[in-house]
């Protein structure tokens, strides 16, 4: 044994405490499998393959000639995004000076209110807030937008807080010790430093509202969805497969814009 | 002239990085404040304009009781005292142009700052220093794509835009190569004999702060154990100030030869 020194990179105990654990999330699965198998008609489910073969054969091809009505509903979907976004913009940035450790008048009071909006706003679905805002002010585009922009200034105050947290603060101190009143050294010293975190969530949250104002029609808030929703309650299975692909399509477009848009500015 | 009197900072940590410091920096003098790291340079100068809040002691800057001032007024008293910093400070993502003109932000409002309407004499004051340290040909360079030295040449002029009555510089050339180190060095003095500007210069490189201040303050543990001319520096005094160590390849002492030729090989 003299000279051979034994190395584990953990104690036995721990080595037995991490497999036992393992085996408690394995033990987990098999009866949460167990549970939601019990509960499911496997008649239905046995059957999917062939109705899905049923769907997709009668769904195909498209209706080609329906895309004349769907453009006025995907360019208010367009819409319904992009203003949701910016609305949501006008609120989420002071709500993250307010949220952010370095920025906030008072760590005590002011900042657990606007941690409370951030986390109210993202906890709720934009489909939720839709569905609460068709009631309060009626069907159509603005609850939709509103609904937007509702859920984004959570999404955006939070990056953008987290944005502000991790700035240099050396840079921060030089224009702080020329004399620089607070407005100028937030202008001068933090602005520009998180100038291309705040056009990277801008993007990214658009190109997340894209998506997310495709289903807004459903409860009634306008945009493309509805389209959907009435095609599919009439079982028009090709007017469903067309707007299934503008969707895709619209999807892919956007994210293609937000890559060169995160591209050309940082 | 700048008189701090007994000054203390003790750190919410508890830390006591400044016992009681006493110092006087006539107009015109280049002082160069050596010390090990964790002496209380740093806390030193940035108590001065009060980015760091002294606990006890006084600060008096031409009549002034910077101490004692209220937001308003330290903005105010602010404005005289400029501040070059170790790793630059620069704005990274603004303009060289946009980082001296912020020399100025404490004599416009904000909207003029905002859409970058300065005073056509502020503009005219910026060339003139870009010119001075030699980047007038980098106006509209983003500071992050300057190098060390350059950028370091920025910070100058924003400090020296806000025609300061005091000049704190802390570790200027710490991130730079000797070279550059010395030509830095050279042009902060340089300015201040210019403008007959007083200075503290914090710095880790004995040599490079005998070669070019006019009189060197050892600090050590928070207190100032050393006061005296450059070459007035020897192992014996090294020693009480860092600790024992060979020092003989350290100082430049009397057997050496003459400054100048020093100097000159730095250009």
């Amino acid at each position: 044994m003299a000279g051979k020194h034994v190395w584990q990179r953990r104690t036995t105990t721990r080595q037995l405490l991490i497999w036992f654990g393992w085996l408690l999330l394995v033990a987990i699965f098999v009866a949460c499998w167990m549970y939601i198998s019990n509960r499911t008609e496997w008649f239905f489910v046995y059957d999917a393959p062939r109705i899905a073969g049923d769907i997709f054969s009668r769904a195909t091809p498209p209706r080609w000639s329906y895309i004349e009505k769907l453009w006025e509903p995907l360019w208010d979907t367009l819409n319904v995004a992009t203003i949701g976004t910016a609305l949501s913009l006008i609120f989420a940035i002071p709500v993250a000076f307010l949220a952010a450790k370095n920025t906030t008048p008072s760590v005590t009071f002011v900042r657990p209110i606007a941690l409370f909006l951030i986390v109210s706003s993202r906890s709720i679905n934009s489909l939720i807030w839709a569905l609460l805002l068709v009631a309060i002010i009626g069907p159509g585009i603005l609850a939709g937008t509103i609904a937007i922009a509702l859920r984004s200034i959570g999404f955006c105050a939070k990056l953008l807080y987290e944005a502000i947290e991790e700035i240099n603060t050396t840079q921060v101190e030089a224009i702080s010790a020329t004399g620089a009143r607070q407005s100028q050294v937030i202008s001068y010293g933090i602005l520009p430093q998180i100038m291309p975190a705040l056009a990277g969530i801008t993007v990214f949250r658009w190109d997340i509202n894209i998506r997310e104002s495709t289903v807004l029609g459903l409860v009634g808030a306008g945009g493309i969805g509805l389209q959907l929703q009435s095609s599919l309650n009439i079982l028009a299975w090709p007017q469903v497969a067309l707007i299934l692909l503008v969707i895709f399509i619209a999807v892919i477009v956007s994210e293609w814009i937000s890559a060169m848009v995160r591209k050309a500015i940082i | 002239m700048l008189r701090i009197t007994n000054l203390s900072k003790r750190y919410k940590t508890g830390d006591d990085a400044l016992k009681g410091v006493s110092l006087e920096v006539p107009d015109g003098q280049v002082l160069g404040l050596i010390g090990p790291s964790g002496a209380g340079k740093s806390t030193l100068i940035r108590c001065v304009n009060r980015l760091v809040e002294p606990t006890t002691g006084t600060i008096d800057l031409n009549g002034a009781q910077l101490q004692r001032l209220g937001s308003r007024k330290l903005r105010k008293a602010r404005r005289r005292i400029g501040m070059i910093f170790q790793e630059y400070a620069l704005v990274e993502r603004l303009t060289v142009m946009e980082n001296v003109l912020s020399g100025r932000l404490g004599y416009v409002g904000f909207w003029a700052s905002w859409f970058r309407k300065f005073p056509q004499d502020d503009i005219n004051e910026a060339f003139r220093l870009l010119e001075r340290v030699g980047l007038d040909h980098m106006v509209n360079k983003r500071a992050d794509e300057l190098s060390g030295g350059q950028r370091q040449r920025v910070g100058i002029a924003r400090a020296l835009i806000q025609n300061p009555e005091l000049l704190l510089v802390d570790e200027p050339t710490a991130s730079l190569d000797p070279k550059t180190s010395r030509q830095i060095m050279r042009l902060i003095c340089e300015l201040c004999e210019e403008r007959n500007l007083s200075a503290i210069v914090n710095i880790h490189d004995v040599a490079l702060a005998q070669l070019f201040v006019q009189r060197i303050v050892g600090l050590q543990d928070g207190k100032i154990v050393f006061d005296g001319p450059p070459d007035s520096l020897d192992s014996a005094v090294l020693t009480q100030i860092y600790g024992e160590e060979d020092w003989e390849a350290t100082t430049i002492d009397d057997t050496q030869t003459d400054k100048h030729s020093l100097e000159l090989s730095g250009e």
